[in-house]
């Protein structure tokens, strides 16, 4: 079993029920299929309205599949009585810091989730030591969250979501309401515990430049994957990109330019160093 | 806005007060309170006021700032003296026209605020040395153990613990709300009375909706947390009753016994 798949997505259609009539509903996610192994780290990135969030919470049984099946570590979301194994595999960090802190001190917090699996009290205690260590948020331990930052607020969220142990951790859109320095708290945060915790990860965003050291990216756009593949192949599709109405990391962007005045660039630099190093060879 | 206001606040000092077990502080002070009224003459009040200096020393609060709670209550104590002194029947003392003091007028009016004055400062006291979320543990131990109400304990507990979280979000949301509102011209400290409550519904109204969104995404977050109520839920800050805790409970059975008994000493008649 080691090669299963965490999270396997086979034609998932999606329509919120608003209304009697079927036709008539929105198709949020149009038959989309995908996998995520062990260890991965994979970026879902589309622009708002894409669906992108939807995805999320179907994946952690928020939502229930309209067709098509959602398997996390081969538990089917529709089936009721797995809900909350499925839940504590597959932790999910939201958008809001706010709006999912339940606890008025940080480390009651972090326990909040473990207290709900009915974790021993002594274990609890050592959980939420290990977690608030490993983002980085021990000495806040005793802070109440009103008082801290945003980026802050956020990795003692995803502390409190590694508290309950989870095999992968689904982010949606944790950067959204961030400054700049609380999203480079956050991505290095992700990116820590996808190296050395080996945790699989699910990054759902719209900023590309968080995504460039994923394992794999995925583009939705209108409920449909567009595309898919490593970050420098996704990346240098500019014009596709473009089209869907995405940023692209600000050296690609350099780089297609560069291209279209005629000079000669490989259409996979993401970082400066790389590109810096790329132009100074040009002849 | 709430400056003035230390009813309800938390006031950290680390005291040996600070330090005891919920629970027994809430017993403490029910057991005071009850003994408030069991009290009848001037030396059950010298005794509850000797204990109340021991709680308010042993706190090292400031007793200036505890007694800033009793500003709150100025009023109902002024209409409760008025009340008893004038409405009391017994031996008339004074009288003009139709108004009439007694004896035993005096006597309850000055019983009655200093009871008042009494229970606000020892009711301060556990707010001020227990933290809202100490308090609201100790809180669900008792409510477990009351007959209709035990079956919401842990509900009841967890609606006291989110209010108490969101009070400061949901603060600076208001005064988000009135400067984007300001911004747009919106007036709230003009005009009379009528004008500003219309005022208020620009701030309320906003507000609420963001209120409402906001225990949406709460409950989400919860769910994906796995919360499902109280079963099976564990907790990792036990309450555990320690020495200190055994000791104040030994001293609250001390108080009963003394307060009671003061009922039996003969008390002078302090007005002629």
């Amino acid at each position: 079993m080691e090669n299963q798949p965490i999270i396997e997505v086979e034609n998932l259609t999606f329509q919120y029920p608003t209304s009697e009539n079927e036709e008539a509903n929105p198709v949020v996610l149009d038959n989309i299929s995908f996998n995520v192994k062990e260890g991965e780290f994979v970026g879902i990135i589309g622009h708002n309205g894409s669906g992108k969030s939807t995805l999320a919470k179907l994946l952690n049984a928020i939502n229930i599949p309209t067709e098509g099946t959602v398997k996390i570590k081969g538990m089917d979301t529709k089936d009721q009585d797995s809900i909350w194994d499925i839940r504590q595999t597959a932790g999910m960090v939201f958008q809001n810091p706010d709006n999912q802190l339940v606890a008025t001190i940080v480390e009651d917090d972090v326990a909040f989730g473990p207290e709900n699996l009915g974790v021993p009290p002594e274990e609890i205690r050592e959980r939420v030591d290990q977690c608030l260590e490993t983002v980085g948020m021990s000495e806040f331990k005793r802070s109440e969250p009103n008082h801290l930052s945003g980026g802050q607020k956020q990795r003692v969220a995803i502390a409190g979501i590694l508290a309950m142990e989870p095999e992968c951790i689904i982010l949606d859109e944790p950067t959204a309401m961030l400054d700049p320095n609380g999203r480079k708290e956050v991505i290095k945060t992700v990116q820590k515990l996808n190296k050395e915790k080996n945790m699989t990860i699910l990054h759902i965003t719209h900023y590309m430049d968080e995504l460039i050291n994923a394992d794999r990216i995925i583009v939705l756009d209108k409920g449909k994957i567009k595309l898919q593949g490593k970050p420098k192949e996704v990346f240098s599709q500019v014009d596709t990109l473009k089209s869907i109405g995405l940023d692209i990391p600000v050296m690609t962007n350099l780089t297609h330019e560069l291209n279209e005045l005629g000079y000669d660039l490989p259409d996979d630099l993401l970082s400066i160093e790389e590109t810096a190093n790329a132009i100074c060879q040009l002849k | 806005m709430f400056e003035n206001v230390t009813i309800g606040q938390y006031y950290p000092t680390n005291s040996f007060i600070h330090q005891l077990d919920p629970r027994i502080k809430i017993l403490f002070t029910i057991v005071y309170i009850v003994m408030l009224f069991i009290i009848n003459n001037i030396w059950g009040y010298i005794a509850a006021f000797v204990i109340l200096i021991i709680m308010l020393v042993t706190s090292k609060i400031p007793i200036s700032y505890t007694l800033k709670g009793l500003k709150a209550i100025i009023f109902i104590i002024l209409i409760t003296v008025t009340l008893n002194m004038f409405m009391t029947p017994g031996r008339v003392i004074w009288h003009w026209n139709f108004m009439q003091i007694t004896a035993e007028g005096v006597e309850n009016a000055i019983s009655m605020a200093v009871r008042l004055v009494f229970l606000v400062v020892g009711t301060s006291l556990l707010t001020l040395t227990t933290s809202p979320i100490d308090l609201t543990d100790g809180l669900e131990f008792y409510l477990r153990h009351i007959p209709f109400v035990k079956n919401y304990a842990h509900e009841l507990s967890m609606m006291m613990s989110i209010a108490l979280r969101f009070i400061p979000t949901l603060m600076d949301e208001t005064q988000k709300i009135m400067k984007a509102q300001k911004a747009r011209g919106g007036q709230f400290d003009t005009g009379n009375l009528i004008d500003r409550a219309k005022a208020m519904v620009m701030i309320l109204v906003p507000l609420f909706v963001s209120a409402f969104r906001r225990a949406d995404e709460l409950a989400t977050a919860m769910e994906a947390r796995c919360y499902r109520g109280g079963v099976g839920r564990t907790k990792m800050k036990q309450m555990i009753l320690k020495r200190n805790d055994h000791i104040v409970l030994f001293l609250t059975v001390v108080m009963i016994v003394v307060l009671t008994a003061t009922r039996f000493i003969p008390a002078p008649v302090l007005i002629k």
